[in-house]
């Protein structure tokens, strides 16, 4: 629990990233009090469509008659949650991978970083694009896939080149020599030095992941009737929101976006002071 | 040189397996997209023998063996054969595409420039005077915000507020509805007035990159030892920020130029979407839309194949650019 703390110190100390930090938890707290805050149901449409904002509906209602303002509160739940597993699991891909790859130079290492590159080539939106065109099934499961498989291969990159010089410092082969397994190596010895680096391809991961969803959902390659930021510029953009003059409608979905995204930025500034000394500011 | 050759080798190595994992994409697929497919042309009229073989090599819909299939694939692609759109028929994909490819070269490619140049000066500017109010904080944050934000959503609000409100733009399409395309002046004035809109949003979305890359670069170039003794010799700040630390802070962005001319081709979906725009990433979106998967591999090849020759210039700039990556080969 200390080490969990300390290592949430710089996010805080930093005032950049602090800012980011007090933005992420207020949608954290939106997304857990939904139902307490929302207006109303957001399944609930049973009221006036297309309406102006108003004191009733303050930023107006959808096609069906659904409470925009009741949607986009709910939405914070779909959006972070997809953003968070896809950008877990795509940290996770490319740590297992940069960490075999750095630690086993020869054969594995050539084939996973020739695998790196393949990935990093390959243009990730119009890769997304077609993967998701072609899975039978559409859905938020799909969305967290396809951004994992297409976006794991930078930060592989980096962890690899991290670990290749971290596996020769002496107390890696300390414990090489005194009998411990690869995988304990790995995660013991040289994991816990390059945290700052997990750490910042995390929160990189989680933006593009973020984004990623937005726009696979406004392509309308997600569940259409999942409530989430994306889904609702979807039907903004499908319903004819503006030429409706629904600016509230519109608006809305993508501020909370590149809101969420910004705090997430302004979060790597503490972890970039960590790994990059020059970047701090005297 | 032979750092280029093993990048060349590298680099062919992934235009092969980037083609043949278009090849085996809609192949392990679960369901039978291609067949699905097969059945929706015929209810679109005849087509003729050899259409209908290139569509089937394509999807993967053929009694052939699997070896025979992958030949006549690569026989296809330098042919840039890829069959009959559907959404389009009776006109090919090649057709589609060239047809297409030029709006996009220009509108993403003359973007992709001005981004290119106009962020990384701010970048040496930002990190130059780091610190400071205007030239450092309010770009960077500026840039910092833009970068983490969905551009499509930009896009939608300039549509908004620019066209439908204002009516300063035209709210979709490349030209004005009754031309066509043609090389006279009414025409190309009225592509240049349609392409503004789109060409802000990519360029909003696009410089922060650039100006974020090149400041982080230069302020690690400008604590470099050469630059302290630099400093030292009373040099200009002016030629200390140009000819020393900026000279050797551009060169990630340089390979990056170099490679995100690959891109170029793909156009720029959402916002071709967004404002209607006949471009490459539209014509994707469209091909997505009615599943017509000739259309979608083209496409997707093509892309594919620029941005690995994109990537081979790249590591050719870098051999002319820096001494280093020339003497790590030797």
């Amino acid at each position: 629990m200390n080490a969990f703390r300390a290592s949430l110190i710089p996010f805080w100390r930093n005032r950049v990233a602090r800012l980011g930090t007090i933005i992420l938890c207020l949608f954290i707290l939106m997304a857990i009090v939904a139902p307490w805050i929302s207006p109303y149901s957001p399944q609930d449409s049973n009221f006036s469509e297309m309406l102006s904002p108003t004191l009733a509906h303050p930023l107006g209602t959808t096609q069906d008659g659904h409470d925009v303002l009741s949607q986009l509160i709910y939405g914070t739940r779909v959006s972070l949650l997809v953003g968070f597993v896809a950008g877990l699991g795509t940290t996770l891909l490319s740590l297992l991978i940069g960490l075999l790859a750095g630690y086993m130079p020869g054969v594995v290492d050539e084939v996973l970083s020739y695998v790196t590159n393949v990935f990093l080539v390959l243009p990730a939106l119009p890769l997304m694009i077609v993967l998701a065109a072609y899975a039978p099934v559409k859905g938020e499961y799909l969305i967290v896939i396809v951004i994992i498989v297409t976006s794991w291969s930078w930060g592989a990159r980096v962890l690899r080149a991290q670990v290749t010089t971290l596996r020769t410092r002496d107390y890696v082969v300390a414990a090489r020599f005194s009998g411990d397994g690869v995988m304990r190596i790995m995660f013991k010895e040289i994991f816990p030095n390059m945290m700052s680096l997990v750490a910042a391809s995390f929160l990189g991961a989680a933006i593009s992941a973020i984004l990623g969803e937005a726009g696979l959902e406004f392509l309308g390659l997600g569940d259409p009737n999942i409530n989430s930021w994306g889904t609702m510029l979807y039907w903004a953009q499908n319903s004819g929101a503006m030429l409706q003059g629904q600016w509230a409608w519109l608006a809305a979905p993508g501020l909370c976006i590149a809101l969420l995204g910004t705090a997430l930025v302004l979060m790597n500034f503490a972890v970039d002071e960590l790994a990059n000394p020059r970047l701090r500011r005297n | 040189m032979r750092h280029f050759l093993r990048r060349l080798i590298i680099l062919l190595l992934t235009l092969w397996t980037t083609v043949t994992i278009n090849f085996l994409i809609p192949r392990l697929m679960p369901g039978n997209p291609a067949e699905a497919m097969l059945a929706k042309f015929h209810g679109k009229g005849p087509m003729s023998p050899q259409a209908l073989h290139s569509i089937e090599v394509m999807l993967g819909i053929s009694s052939e063996g699997l070896l025979k299939q992958y030949s006549q694939y690569w026989v296809n692609v330098f042919h840039f054969n890829f069959g009959v759109s559907y959404t389009y028929f009776p006109y090919s994909v090649r057709h589609m595409i060239a047809q297409t490819l030029p709006w996009t070269l220009v509108l993403v490619g003359v973007t992709t420039v001005i981004s290119f140049v106009v962020g990384t000066l701010l970048g040496i500017l930002s990190a130059w005077r780091q610190g400071k109010i205007f030239s450092d904080m309010a770009i960077t944050s500026l840039f910092t915000f833009t970068s983490s934000f969905p551009y499509f959503w930009f896009a939608l609000l300039c549509a908004f507020f620019l066209s439908y409100v204002l009516n300063w733009f035209p709210l979709s399409g490349g030209n004005a509805g009754n031309m066509t395309p043609s090389l006279n002046f009414n025409f190309l004035a009225s592509a240049a007035y349609h392409s503004i809109l789109p060409a802000l949003t990519i360029l909003v979305s696009s410089i922060g990159g650039w100006q974020l890359g090149m400041r982080n670069n230069m302020l690690t170039a400008l604590s470099e030892d050469y630059v302290t003794l630099a400093k030292a010799r009373g040099l200009s700040e002016m030629r200390i920020a140009l000819t020393y630390a900026a000279r050797n802070a551009i060169l990630p962005n340089m390979t990056g130029f170099a490679m995100s001319l690959g891109f170029i081709v793909g156009g720029s979906v959402l916002t071709e979407l967004v404002f209607g725009y006949p471009g490459m990433g539209n014509l994707l979106y469209v091909a997505v839309q009615n599943e017509d998967f000739p259309l979608m591999q083209g496409i997707f090849l093509i892309i594919v194949i620029c941005v690995v020759v994109a990537n081979l210039a790249a590591d050719i700039v870098n051999v002319f650019i820096d001494p280093r990556v020339r003497r790590a080969g030797e």
